[in-house]
């Protein structure tokens, strides 16, 4: 498992998504994910071999890294990175499980030829209802990780600036040692890189979050003046997404309840029904 | 995510570029990503490890070493090139999103236009005029903008494109003004030089590309303009547009256009 398997993971979310999650979702693995598996790994691969102190003495120099860096950038970026898209597997769960009740649904009304089930595969989800919900608290739940890790980077390392002298006192340094850093101005660079990137994935969050907030409430307004007409038929895409559920759970409702009537009354029957999936 | 995945990502792109554009993504692939990865990254790879100063002093092979290199031209390549190659995804947007439109009008029974399949949609090339026209020409002007800024950073940080063999470093903690040695000073020439080259090569390319794009897009409006003379008093403002719109989809029909209305 590795950032490309992240990405194929991901892609199947892209689908599901509103316009501004799919730019949100391509920055992310261009400009974050690529930049620092391409080029920021490379930069900051000899931070500890590199890392020089002005003293021979033995342990003064790992003791003073460890001083300065209790987290390296690079793995504070990939954690950073990985929290934050994985929200997005939120609406995956939840596009498959609404998925799951459509085929069930297909198979209970009689319609599971391979034809609809692919439909049901293929076809977009509209973000309504609950899955609306999911999909505001995963683009929620991205700004609260971003925010976080934003603010643990100034807190380690105020001013964003890498710079090329720390000077050093913990045991076993004899005395105060200047310590010198690798490639300090090319860390700065990359570190104000990610950090403008961070700062676009933050603000493209918000925007999706207003957007789907606005969306919602033109609907709601729309909704209000037209309503809806009575009960039509039991495909989805005629009804709306609420109207579609209480549909499907009235039915397996109505189905369970009368398939534990029917179990119940005979439990040698128990076996074909296990087997029989309209019984 | 790496290289392989960016291919993925603008192979698809290749379909709705034009011949030039395809030359370019070829060129970009073949002579610039693919000798960053297999040649210039070796070459690049002990750059600080080999990096010798003429002082015992500890600290300074380090405040020299940055001194001389505030960033390494492989990772200034792999920025340039992935900067280089974004705009292609407008392209594979509006792409998109066209894609989408036409489905959702196959879906509705759309008397305007009819497919065999959902798949050909998905299948299908898009001409590049109307809107996706300006989409490409933008995403064209902005890699030819971001080609020249990287080029003048180079050029900017590391004055003239050769790499030197030594170097004079008196940064503190250097005590006086100590003797550097860079590593593989000729085989570095040598790899900045072709990519400037090759980089030289994608601007004249990119173009090339754009005033293809202009001349074609001048020469049908002087053709629709010529065909508007020769009929005046037959076509205004909305007849004409909707006997573009009857051209476009005539264009990427398969069949043709069924009891439509004047």
């Amino acid at each position: 498992m590795n950032w490309a398997g992240l990405y194929t993971v991901l892609s199947g979310v892209n689908r599901h998504s509103t316009s501004i999650g799919r730019i949100w979702l391509s920055v992310i693995f261009i400009f974050r994910i690529m930049v620092l598996v391409v080029a920021a790994e490379s930069v900051w691969g000899d931070e500890k071999s590199a890392f020089t102190c002005n003293t021979q003495q033995p342990g003064c120099n790992s003791v003073c890294y460890d001083h300065f860096f209790p987290i390296s950038h690079i793995r504070l970026w990939a954690l950073q990175l990985i929290l934050v898209t994985t929200p997005a597997l939120l609406v995956a769960m939840h596009v498959a499980y609404q998925q799951h009740q459509e085929k069930k649904l297909l198979v209970l009304t009689g319609h599971a030829d391979a034809k609809h089930m692919e439909e049901v595969k293929k076809h977009k989800m509209r973000i309504s209802g609950s899955l609306w919900w999911t999909y505001v608290c995963s683009v929620v739940f991205r700004l609260l990780f971003e925010a976080v890790f934003m603010y643990i980077f100034y807190m380690l390392y105020p001013g964003y600036q890498m710079v090329r002298l720390v000077k050093c006192e913990a045991y076993p340094c004899p005395n105060t040692v200047d310590c010198f850093i690798s490639r300090p101005t090319e860390k700065t660079i990359f570190t104000v890189f990610m950090l403008v990137t961070s700062s676009i994935c933050i603000v493209l969050n918000m925007a999706e979050l207003v957007y789907l907030v606005v969306r919602a409430c033109a609907r709601r307004g729309q909704h209000n003046s037209n309503p809806p007409s009575g009960k039509g038929s039991f495909y989805g895409h005629k009804l709306s997404s609420e109207y579609k559920q209480n549909e499907i759970n009235q039915l397996l409702t109505e189905q369970d309840s009368s398939l534990k009537d029917m179990l119940r009354r005979n439990p040698g029957l128990q076996e074909k029904g296990d087997r029989c999936s309209a019984c | 995510m790496d290289w392989g995945a960016l291919h993925t990502i603008l192979g698809g792109v290749n379909k709705h570029s034009t011949s030039i554009g395809k030359i370019w993504l070829t060129v970009l692939f073949i002579f610039r990503i693919m000798i960053l990865v297999v040649a210039a990254e070796r070459v690049w790879g002990d750059e600080q490890d080999d990096f010798v100063c003429n002082t015992l002093q500890p600290g300074c092979k380090n405040v020299c070493y940055d001194h001389f290199f505030p960033i390494s031209h492989i990772r200034l390549w792999a920025l340039q090139l992935i900067f280089v190659s974004t705009p292609a995804l407008l392209v594979a947007m509006h792409v998109a999103y066209r894609r989408h439109e036409k489905k959702r009008q196959f879906r509705k029974g759309g008397q305007k236009c009819e497919y065999k399949d959902i798949e050909e949609i998905r299948t299908q090339r898009f001409h590049i005029e109307g809107s996706l026209w300006w989409t490409y020409t933008s995403s064209i002007f902005f890699r030819l903008v971001f080609e020249a800024v990287f080029m003048y950073a180079f050029y900017f940080m590391y004055d003239g494109f050769q790499m030197p063999r030594l170097m004079k470093c008196s940064a503190w903690p250097c005590p006086n003004t100590v003797d550097c040695f860079v590593s593989r000073p000729t085989e570095k020439t040598v790899f900045t030089i072709f990519m400037i080259a090759v980089s030289s090569i994608c601007i004249l390319l990119n173009v090339a590309e754009l005033c293809y794009l202009l001349t074609k897009f001048f020469l049908r409006r002087s053709k629709k303009a010529g065909n508007a003379k020769h009929h005046p008093n037959h076509e205004n403002k909305e007849e004409t547009k909707q006997n573009e719109m009857n051209e476009l989809i005539s264009d990427s029909c398969q069949n043709t256009v069924i009891g439509f209305s004047s």
